[in-house]
Order: structure tokens, then C-alpha cells, then sequence
């Protein structure tokens, strides 16, 4: 019977048709989806995000700079202070726009504003090569590849070029921890000590 | 030095070879590679068993074919006898092993031990992968580990290789000697990221990278056009992954079923139409291997003949890419061999010798 149908008319069978075929709905089955799956059931605004991935590109390097012209209040009040409040609002934020796995070392930006922590192998340096031909994820058969998405939004973006770089192993020690606050901290740091720099280079010189 | 075949330590066929300027492993495969010799790979299939002989029998079809033999690490998250298992027993035998190591199924302070234990046992090719998903193999309800990615992973064995040192810092006394691998897949969607990818692999350290089934030609062609305008055939050996295919139904089923292998029409078209599907789908990979040696920047093939294992030496010789050459071959040293028959007639043949008669024959 097969052979009278040509191969391409034929739809694909996936993973989840085969279990879905198996199973009614009326059978106890829970272990149809993954459970990374099962927590968001659709990604509708994720993929906006990554549609709009330049003009929120644009908006997070102004928020990161309103976030560092508020270091002396976030310093004043102490950082250990705003963490909480502040990371009940990030992940409420970023888990509406991005799905945001809260790993707590951000780098939506050299991904497309697409978050790689929802890749069921949660790759931070590009897709794996199980990749669909429909551009679906191998694991999660109806969900987009998170990494085309990212290739796609990275491309619409100033910095495209960031995705290109390899990234560094997550660090779980971060996990539900702001990376908002953090930067932050990390930004005024390196200020700090670029000021630091220049006004001893200024007094040495003076000095000579 | 009788019977010493090319790349072979002369103290022992289990110990590493001597280190040559501008190597960074002590092994076989990446001496066959930079001297510009094309290399041929090929696939262990991993036994289910704790019998070493299953290994050294699987291990014997391909001798004289090819020069180096992948240790798959648990592959389409099935289990099987170990990685670093299959490798300490081919490396005692001669054999060069390249482990794979894939992020599934351990976190990084495992994988770190793996390489230097794996280094230990003379293992000098590490291929570092992602790995399958958990749902894809026969324990769906395993907990995917993936701590690191094939990116880290690749970096991680590099700063052990050439900074001496932990991911956390800490000092390696000795540290490991390996040429690294990566894989690649030119056929999988997002198409126009791939290329880039396989740079960052470079950058990541990557020495040699293996492709995925290679079945459509001219989309390899494309991208290998891509790869050498981006110049990473300078700093990277790529074998092809090519393979037999049992029938027109096996390749939609590998088709609909194995994400990540890319089989066009043409091919299942071909193998419909003919009258021995096995043997056509040999030619098939045969007519691929042709066509893709001849691409500039391929520096090998990688041949993967799952359970088809005995068709490897057929389609290496058919296909003539070693071009007369024959890779090491585990073999009894002649000198063995010459002790060995001289007992054997001792034993069988009914004769007695003197002495005298010996000194006679001897001039």
C-alpha cells in the first residue's frame, strides 16, 4: 500500500503522532511531551521577540545603560537588597518575552533575542545537527528550532556577528540569579577601574 | 627493524608514537592526515556485552582499510558498552581509536577525567560531540545531562591540551595529547549558519571535523564552496560521512525517522529501481565517495556502514581512495612469524634434527 503513495505527498510521521496515535485521549499518559515542554505551551511571543529582535536590541542597550546610571542607588540600597524584587520582576519580563529559563547569564543579544536555554539541550553556541528539514527542533517535533530562530534574528540585527562567538559553559552557580544586576555590577566595575587607570596615569604624569 | 609498518611504535603496536614537530597528538590518523594522504574512518558498532573478544572481532574486519576507528559514546542515546571502554581495548591492540565523547550523559567534571584517562590509554583522537536526545534512544526516561555543548566541550579538551590546565584553573602534572574532532552537519536547517559554525568549532579547537550521511552531493558542494571562501580548509581536516544503504525502505526510513540525515528522491528513486537493493546501495556510496574525494577541502571519508560493517573494506577498496596505500593492519611482526613456523615444523613434521644437519642447512 505504501508504494502507491509517493514519499514526499506522504506527511512525515514524527515522534508525537506516533505517540499521539497510541495513545487516546481518554489514556493516562504523561509522557508525551518533555517536561521542559509542558511548562510553556506555546512560544507565540518568543518568536515575536525574535521577529523584533533589532528594535529590541536597540532597547535593551538603552535599558542596560538607565540600569548603570542607577548603580549609585542599587549600590546605596546594596545589591543583595535588590536582588530579590529585582529578579521577580526580570524573570517575569523576560519569561513573558523570551521563555526565559532564568540561567542567570544572559546573552540574548548574541543570539538573535532568541533564549537558548529553551533548546532541549540547551546549546549556547548553535544548533545541533538533528535539525529538521522543516527547520523543527528534533526533540520537540512541532516547536521551531530555537537556533534557526536565533540565525534568523541575529541577522536582522546591528551586531549579526555575535552569534559567531563561542560561548563559555553556563555556569549553574547562576542559576536564578539576575543577570540584569550583575552586568550591571560587572559594567560599574570596569568603569571603576578604567577611572582608576586613567587617574593614575593622570597623577603619574603630573608627578614626571 | 622487521616487519615494522609505517606509523608504529618499534618498543610495542600499544604505545604512542614518537612525537613529530607541528603534531599535537601522538597518534596515527593525524600523521596520515597531514602528510596529505587521504584518510579513511570508519564506525565501531558497540557491542552489548562484557566480552573484549565481541570488540577485537568488530574491530578485525576493518584491519588494513582504514586508519582510524570512531568509539561511539552511547550513540542515538542507546547503551552499549562504553567509549572509553571500546578505546582501552583497541588502543592495547595496536588500534587508533577515536573516542567520542558526547555532553549527554555526563557533566564536566566527568568528561574531564574521561579525556585524561582516555589520554592515559593512548587514546590521541577525541571527538567531541552534543550527543543525541534522551527521547531518541531506549531509555527515553534518563535525565539529559548536556552541562557542557560540543562548542565548550571542544575548548574545555583544547585549554587541557594546550594550557595544562582544569576549566577551573587547576594544573594538569602531565597534560593530554590529543588531536580534536568535531562533526558537522552541512544538510540541517539553519543552512546558511552552518558554514560559520564549522568556524567556530576551529576557533573552539577543532582539527578535524566528520559530516553527517553525506547523500547529496551537489548541497555539499555548496557548502564546502562556502567553507573554503571562508578559508577553513587551511585549518581543518573534513571527512565526509558516506554509507551503504540496505534497501529503498531503510532510506525512508532513516528519512522520516533519524532527524538530521538529509536522503534526496534521486537516491531512493535509484535504489527503487533496482534489481539487488544491497548491492546498488554499496554503489551508490561507492559512485558518492568518487565524487566527493574530488572536491577540494575534502580530506577523507568517514565510512559509516551500521551493521553493514563487512561492506567497509569492499567499498574502500572499490572506491580506490587509498589509492594502493594500506593503512596499519594489525599483524603478527615477522619476526614472531618466523619463530612461529620454525616451532610449527618442530611440532608437526616428523623429523629429527641434529645439530649437525642444521649446521648444514644454515649455509
Amino acid at each position: 500500500m505504501s508504494e502507491t503513495i509517493p514519499a514526499k505527498e506522504r506527511p512525515a510521521v514524527t515522534q508525537a503522532t506516533l505517540v499521539k496515535k497510541a495513545a487516546p485521549k481518554s489514556d493516562y499518559k504523561p509522557a508525551d511531551v518533555s517536561p521542559q515542554r509542558r511548562v510553556q505551551r506555546s512560544f507565540a511571543v518568543r518568536l515575536w521577540s525574535v521577529r523584533h529582535s533589532r528594535l529590541l536590541e536597540w532597547f535593551y542597550a538603552k535599558f542596560a545603560d538607565m540600569f548603570l546610571l542607577l548603580h549609585p542607588l542599587w549600590k546605596g540600597i546594596g545589591y543583595g537588597r535588590v536582588e530579590g524584587p529585582i529578579k521577580f520582576v526580570e524573570k517575569r519580563v523576560k519569561g513573558f518575552m523570551f521563555d526565559c529559563r532564568m540561567c542567570g547569564q544572559c546573552i540574548l543579544s548574541s543570539t538573535g533575542m532568541s533564549c537558548p536555554m529553551n533548546c532541549p539541550k540547551q546549546l549556547r553556541n548553535g544548533p545541533c545537527g538533528g535539525v529538521r528539514a522543516n527547520g523543527n527542533c528534533e526533540v520537540e517535533p512541532d516547536m521551531p528550532c530555537v537556533w534557526v530562530k536565533a540565525w534568523e534574528g541575529s541577522q536582522n540585527m546591528v551586531h549579526s556577528d555575535r552569534i559567531l562567538t563561542v560561548q563559555k559553559p553556563v555556569d549553574q552557580s547562576l542559576r536564578e540569579t539576575s543577570a540584569w544586576l550583575r552586568v550591571t555590577a560587572q559594567a560599574a566595575t570596569a568603569r571603576e577601574a578604567a577611572a582608576a587607570a586613567k587617574n593614575e596615569a593622570a597623577s603619574t604624569g603630573a608627578s614626571a | 627493524m622487521i616487519g615494522r609498518q609505517r606509523d608504529e611504535n618499534p618498543a610495542g603496536i600499544h604505545l604512542p608514537l614518537e612525537p613529530l614537530p607541528g603534531h599535537t597528538s601522538r597518534g596515527r590518523l593525524e600523521r596520515v592526515l597531514r602528510r596529505g594522504e587521504f584518510a579513511v574512518t570508519t564506525e565501531l558498532n558497540p557491542p552489548d556485552s562484557a566480552d573484549p573478544e565481541d570488540v577485537y572481532n568488530r574491530a578485525k574486519i576493518f584491519d588494513g582499510w582504514v586508519d582510524a576507528i570512531n568509539a561511539v559514546d552511547a550513540s542515538g542515546a542507546n547503551c552499549h558498552m562504553s567509549s572509553v571502554g571500546i578505546c582501552a581495548l583497541l588502543t592495547r591492540m595496536g588500534y587508533a581509536p577515536i573516542m567520542q565523547i558526547a555532553c549527554r550523559d555526563k557533566n564536566r567534571i566527568a568528561i574531564q577525567g574521561d579525556v585524561l584517562g582516555g589520554a592515559a590509554m593512548g587514546v590521541a583522537n577525541m571527538l567531541c560531540l552534543t550527543g543525541d536526545g534522551v527521547q531518541a534512544g531506549d531509555q527515553p526516561g534518563a535525565k539529559p545531562v548536556f552541562d557542557l555543548d560540543c562548542m565548550s566541550l571542544l575548548e574545555t579538551c583544547r585549554i587541557m591540551r594546550d594550557n595544562g590546565k582544569f576549566l577551573s584553573g587547576r594544573k594538569l602534572t602531565t597534560p593530554p595529547q590529543l588531536f580534536l574532532g568535531a562533526a558537522i552537519n552541512p544538510f540541517a536547517p539553519p543552512i546558511d549558519f552552518r558554514p560559520h559554525r564549522l568556524g567556530k568549532k576551529i576557533a573552539a579547537g577543532a582539527q578535524f571535523v566528520q559530516s553527517q550521511y553525506c547523500f547529496d552531493v551537489p548541497m555539499f558542494r555548496t557548502y564546502m564552496q562556502k567553507v573554503r571562501d571562508l578559508g577553513y580548509t587551511e585549518k581543518c581536516f573534513i571527512l565526509v560521512g558516506v554509507g551503504p544503504l540496505a534497501s529503498a525502505k531503510t532510506a525512508k526510513w532513516i528519512r522520516s525517522n533519524v532527524p538530521g540525515i538529509h536522503i534526496p528522491d534521486s537516491v531512493i528513486k535509484r535504489l527503487e529501481g533496482a534489481q539487488d537493493q544491497k548491492k546498488e546501495g554499496k554503489q551508490l556510496c561507492i559512485d558518492i565517495i568518487n565524487e566527493v574525494k574530488e572536491i577540494s577541502g575534502v580530506s577523507g571519508v568517514h565510512v559509516m556502514a551500521y551493521r553493514q560493517e563487512e561492506y567497509v573494506a569492499e567499498i574502500v577498496d572499490e572506491s580506490g581512495v587509498l589509492k594502493g596505500r594500506q593503512p596499519w593492519k594489525r599483524e603478527i611482526r615477522r619476526d614472531d612469524q618466523l619463530v612461529a613456523d620454525r616451532l610449527d615444523s618442530i611440532l608437526h613434521d616428523d623429523i629429527t634434527e641434529t645439530q649437525v644437519d642444521m649446521v648444514k642447512t644454515a649455509h
